[in-house]
């Protein structure tokens, strides 16, 4: 009974991509269903995942995630909470593949708008410079988001400052970066580590007194996708 | 059948390599630091297979179902065959109606199945101890989601500079940051980084490259991007927005049963 009720939240949750589909192909479109067996296959095996991540999530990462941060506050020492948070942020984004198709993409502008040389292995420096600098500002938007948490700083002054500083590097920056650094930002926050991070900061909060899990507890998420564009700008200064 | 093994190992592969640093990174801190059992270590075990294997059924399912589709939609529909441009008329952005209504569609039914989204969605449901509803949360962040690429399709067919949408879109947020109520604001701003992840990318990015390239005068290396940047910034007007109406909404009823 269980596990239906949970299928039938998984098929909710896709239906409207399926509507949106089969409106535009049959209606706008006008053109029957390329490999339809493959399409209805396919779908089937997306609800089964999302059931199966969804389970996962509730048993899994979330009490992992809320267990770490309250030992990690229960311990009682800033250093090893700061290396924790660097680390998750540095650890989750280095790997992420739209990260790496971003900065393969990044690398071959820069060369063809003459910004840098155009041989594979100044390429490849690039992309890789701009990969390590995307996962060193998540790692440090986790250890402010943290720090705010444990300061109860108001999140909008950061999170207003932030865009000040996006604003006016904006003005500065070349043009060729502006798009992808916007888009940077987007990219990093992958789909095991938005429910990681937010379990800490949720554990963090509720675990010092005087926080709300509400007000302090979110906002960590919104660090990770701002500091990311201004570090890719700040990049695209550097190195041009 | 054997091919489809095939993808599907590869996609696991891919899969246990992403999580490999996050286990290494809670291994090291539990036994080394902070050396204690994992609690309720079966679990938390079970959990992460449960994790791992879904992510990597549901992008199988995905790569086999909706991206093809989707990218063959996308096409299609910026194709100036199907514009009307073979019959001789005139394109303007007008002519491009279809592309804008099928970006809004699909920004909204890929918002709403996005799993980050649905994890923070419920983690907020249970830290404001249900005042947000789950779905509440989800449709107002899909809204944002929808108007944010009905727009930026319409930019890119149009060429306009990306900053300038992007800083009139900041401006809006610090004005609503000043207004909206203070406890919501650190989820409404969350709620932009969360919705662009392994549904929605995957068929903006080829949204945003299939329209620039089809449309004459755009370059895909300029012009294609800004869909993502897009998608992550008016969710958190729509959430401010949708926050400031309930505060309002309440103020105003506590006022009309005051007198």
């Amino acid at each position: 009974m269980v596990v239906l009720k949970k299928l039938g939240s998984a098929i909710t949750d896709l239906i409207p991509i399926i509507l949106v589909v089969v409106f535009f192909q049959l209606v706008v479109i006008q053109q029957p269903f390329p490999n339809i067996g493959e399409v209805v296959f396919g779908s089937f095996f997306v609800i089964i995942g999302l059931m199966l991540f969804i389970e996962g999530l509730e048993i899994g990462l979330f009490p992992i995630g809320e267990a770490m941060a309250y030992a990690l506050a229960k311990k009682g020492s800033l250093f090893w909470l700061m290396v924790f948070s660097f680390a998750l942020g540095f650890s989750t984004t280095i790997a992420e593949p739209a990260l790496i198709a971003v900065s393969k993409e990044a690398g071959r502008i820069a060369a063809q708008a003459e910004l840098i040389d155009n041989a594979q292995g100044t390429i490849d420096t690039y992309a890789m410079g701009l990969r390590l600098s995307v996962a060193f500002s998540v790692g440090l938007a986790i250890v402010i988001g943290v720090l705010r948490i444990l300061k109860g700083w108001p999140v909008y002054y950061l999170i207003i400052g932030g865009y000040v500083v996006v604003m006016l590097m904006t003005v500065v920056a070349p043009k060729e970066i502006i798009g992808l650094a916007y888009d940077a930002g987007g990219v990093t926050t992958s789909t095991i580590t938005v429910p990681l991070v937010t379990a800490l900061g949720v554990g963090l909060s509720n675990t010092i007194k005087g926080r709300s899990p509400l007000v302090d507890g979110f906002g960590l998420i919104a660090f990770a996708s701002l500091l990311p564009m201004i570090f890719v700008m700040g990049y695209g200064l550097f190195w041009f | 059948m054997i091919s489809f093994l095939k993808d599907f190992f590869q996609i696991l592969l891919y899969t246990v390599r992403d999580v490999t640093p996050i286990l290494i990174l809670i291994l090291f801190f539990q036994l080394v630091i902070l050396k204690q059992p994992i609690p309720h270590l079966k679990r938390v075990v079970l959990g992460g297979v449960y994790v791992v294997l879904g992510l990597a059924f549901f992008l199988l399912g995905l790569e086999k179902a909706l991206f093809p589709i989707g990218e063959i939609m996308a096409t299609q529909l910026s194709d100036p065959f199907f514009l009307g441009a073979a019959a001789g008329e005139e394109l303007d952005w007008k002519s491009y109606y279809w592309i804008y209504i099928f970006a809004a569609l699909i920004g909204f039914s890929t918002t709403i199945a996005e799993p980050s989204l649905i994890a923070v969605a419920m983690k907020a449901t249970e830290v404001s101890t249900g005042t947000i509803s789950q779905w509440g949360l989800r449709i107002t962040v899909a809204l944002g989601v929808a108007f944010a690429l009905a727009l930026g399709t319409f930019r890119i067919v149009t060429g306009t500079p990306l900053h300038l949408y992007i800083m009139g879109g900041y401006i809006v947020v610090v004005i609503q940051s000043i207004f909206a109520p203070k406890q919501l604001i650190a989820l409404a701003y969350d709620s932009g980084g969360v919705t662009t992840s392994t549904v929605t990318v995957p068929l903006v990015a080829a949204l945003g490259l299939g329209l620039s390239t089809a449309v004459p005068g755009r370059n895909a290396a300029i012009d294609g991007f800004g869909l993502i940047a897009f998608a992550s910034l008016f969710p958190i007007i729509s959430v401010l927005g949708y926050a400031q109406f309930m505060h309002l909404k309440v103020k105003l009823s506590n006022k009309i049963k005051k007198p």
